[in-house]
């Protein structure tokens, strides 16, 4: 029952596993509330992306396959939130949720000859030597190829919604959709766009769960880490950096309180387990105030629908 | 048609529908068997093995047995809609197979009296046809203690449990005396997921202990991700609830299989022949209902014979996993020499056996 026998080392390269599904749907999401719109159904996306990647790669026998599948299919998903309320104005919270909702109950009848098989291998990258080297060999140098993609897209999506004209875009649609729309920026297109983007990364997010991080089918694998990753968003204030850094403070936490307890030490598991639920409540809280609002930096149409007037 | 007409005409309908289905037990019609499961019959665990036993029982009764089953039934209100509205259309039996289904099967069960009811795992029995029954898998837990023991290099076990209910820390205190008595260095490091399912959450908990120095992995939640996580790092492992060898076929030792096929044609037997009456019965290896699966080439052969041995003793009643001498953790006396554990401590059981180091979470 000693500290020492938690390896920092070890411990950091795990956080970033068990950070990596998390990270990837919460970096979606963020692009797709940049733009406005509110998508509660993360996680229906996630699984579903998990079970699609999943059965390809067991058919193909190729995980990036399994991938690259799980990116459509997630998309694929999204599509439909994006036409019932992008299309039809449906209500965004509603359809979030019953996006969930269907995407929990296809998985299962998808996934259903999936269960109890093992997928093909994801291999870690091979380094040579690097991965050898103390301390960084294990941390920077011995992931399985997406985790490293998901700090890519973090710092893609960091440099395009700041420093492109794209981005520029895209926030303005998400700050003030008729301004944009009296501008002449396509508004609606845009939100599309952004959406199926929240729904490939939540797609990969799923796959890296099922392929990766168990790795096979189960129903209902993902958990709640949809919501996480919904609740890390705002936690982040909608910025790319703080949702990785939110993302491994979550995962670090998993991963400590366990090692924690694997080690002996005596510690309140129910109140860590909760606690990266009350720390969003409590920036929820923060946010409500108009001024902490304005603080956060929510985007200023979240969650209301844009019909175009005239 | 007024709303109230309305309603009174339907609930005559329904009235009308309840009894003859009861009508319909007096001729050669197949009985009906409703089942009620918590999970999705594919979690390839609990709700697996329950549906593995409804399929047995189909085997076996062929055209004089008729059984439906609803999956994923949450716990509350809504197991009771689902158990009226089977026993509505007609069942003549029904099995509710989670915990926390008991108030709604003990209200439902009132209702309609000419219905034979089993509940799993549960406890309360307000109606004459309510029948209750559960598996003593701490038994099977016994014989995996002893296996780890003799397995392990390290001395250090790795256990996953979900939640500190007695369930939970009678099988965590089986398995440690069991392996205690064949290993006195042998030592348990306990991870507490407060979950019963999450894959990803039960993977980190497998590789936090593997990290800490298990090399052998015990597990008292639902999914196969500690197998994999096993069979990645070398470690070796047990199932839970079925064989989950095929998702870690170097390193899966055995599982502890819940077996419930002979209870469920047995009660339905009895229910067809007129026979049933409502019953408290916890059976366990003797009665076939907690079964290992086969075990790994990799356990020697000597430890294979001794594993074999301590399952033959439980059946033939020599061995109880919990005989005195036996000490709670603070050193106070539990059971005196050669006494064994009443049922009524087990199920109530909220400590650790002396020796086993940690605490348990309130």
């Amino acid at each position: 029952m000693d500290l020492s026998s938690i390896n920092p080392v070890v411990l950091i390269a795990s956080l970033m596993v068990a950070a990596t599904p998390i990270l990837l749907a919460a970096i979606g999401e963020l692009v797709v509330e940049k733009s406005g719109v509110l998508n509660l159904g993360v996680e229906g996306m996630m699984i579903v992306g998990a079970v699609s990647g999943f059965a390809i790669a067991v058919t193909t026998q190729n995980p990036y396959l399994g991938m690259l599948a799980a990116i459509v299919a997630g998309a694929l998903v999204a599509l439909i939130f994006a036409a019932l309320t992008q299309l039809l104005m449906a209500n965004q919270v509603a359809s979030g949720l019953a996006l969930t909702l269907f995407g929990l109950g296809f998985s299962a009848l998808v996934g259903q000859n999936y269960v109890g098989i093992v997928p093909p291998r994801t291999p870690k990258l091979d380094f040579g030597p690097l991965t050898d080297l103390p301390v960084v060999g294990r941390i920077i140098f011995g992931h399985d190829i997406l985790v490293y993609i998901s700090l890519l897209i973090v710092a893609a999506t960091w440099f395009w919604l700041n420093k492109t004209q794209g981005g520029r875009v895209l926030r303005a649609v998400g700050e003030n959709h008729d301004s944009a729309h009296a501008l002449g920026y396509k508004v609606t297109r845009v939100r599309i766009l952004a959406i199926m983007f929240g729904g490939a990364c939540a797609g990969l997010g799923g796959a890296y769960l099922s392929l990766v991080r168990v790795p096979s089918w189960t129903e209902g694998m993902t958990a709640g880490a949809g919501w996480i990753a919904l609740a890390l968003v705002v936690f982040a204030s909608w910025r790319p950096w703080r949702v990785l850094a939110g993302a491994y403070l979550f995962g670090g936490i998993m991963v400590l309180q366990l090692n924690l307890q694997a080690a002996g030490f005596r510690i309140p598991v129910e109140y860590l387990s909760m606690s990266p639920y009350l720390i969003t409540i409590v920036v929820l809280v923060i946010m409500s105030s108009s001024r902490g609002r304005r603080s956060m930096a929510a985007p200023g149409s979240l969650g209301r629908s844009f019909h175009a007037a005239g | 048609m007024k709303r109230r007409t309305l309603l009174t005409s339907s609930a005559m309908a329904l009235g009308l529908a309840a009894t003859m289905g009861t009508a319909a037990l007096a001729q050669d019609e197949p009985l009906k068997v409703g089942f009620i499961y918590v999970g999705p019959v594919g979690d390839f665990g609990w709700t697996t093995a329950h549906d593995v036993g409804r399929l047995a029982a189909v085997e076996h009764f062929g055209d004089s047995l008729e059984t439906v089953f609803v999956e994923s039934v949450p716990e509350g209100a809504d197991s009771g809609r689902v158990m009226t509205q089977m026993a509505l259309s007609g069942a003549d039996m029904i099995f509710a197979t989670s915990f926390g289904y008991g108030p709604e099967i003990n209200a439902v069960a009132q209702r309609f009296p000419d219905i034979a009811f089993e509940h799993a795992t549960g406890y309360l029995q307000e109606a004459p046809n309510v029948s209750l029954y559960n598996a003593r898998f701490y038994e099977g837990r016994a014989v995996i203690g002893h296996i780890a023991a003799r397995m392990t290099e390290s001395n250090v076990v790795g256990y996953i449990a979900s939640f500190p209910i007695p369930e939970v820390i009678m099988g965590i205190n089986a398995a440690y005396l069991a392996a205690k008595a064949a290993n006195p260095d042998i030592e348990f490091r306990v991870v507490w997921a407060y979950t019963w399912f999450d894959p990803a959450q039960e993977a980190a908990a497998a590789e936090a202990l593997i990290e800490q120095g298990a090399d052998i992995i015990m597990q008292h939640t639902d999914s196969t991700a500690p197998l994999t996580v096993a069979q990645e790092h070398g470690a070796l492992a047990f199932g839970q609830a079925s064989d989950m060898s095929s998702f870690a076929p170097d390193v899966h030792l055995t599982a502890i299989e819940d077996n419930w096929a002979p209870y469920y044609i047995r009660r339905i037997q009895e229910r067809m022949d007129g026979t049933w009456e409502a019953d408290n019965v916890w059976l366990g290896i003797p009665d076939g209902e907690v079964v290992l699966s086969p075990f790994n080439d990799r356990i020697p052969a000597d430890v294979q014979e001794e594993a074999n041995a301590m399952i033959a003793a439980i059946t033939d009643g020599s061995f109880h996993p919990f005989t005195g001498p036996i000490n709670r953790q603070d050193g106070s006396t539990w059971l005196a020499e050669g006494e064994t554990a009443p049922d009524g401590d087990l199920l109530g059981m909220d400590f650790y056996v002396e020796g086993m180091t940690g605490e348990i979470p309130n």
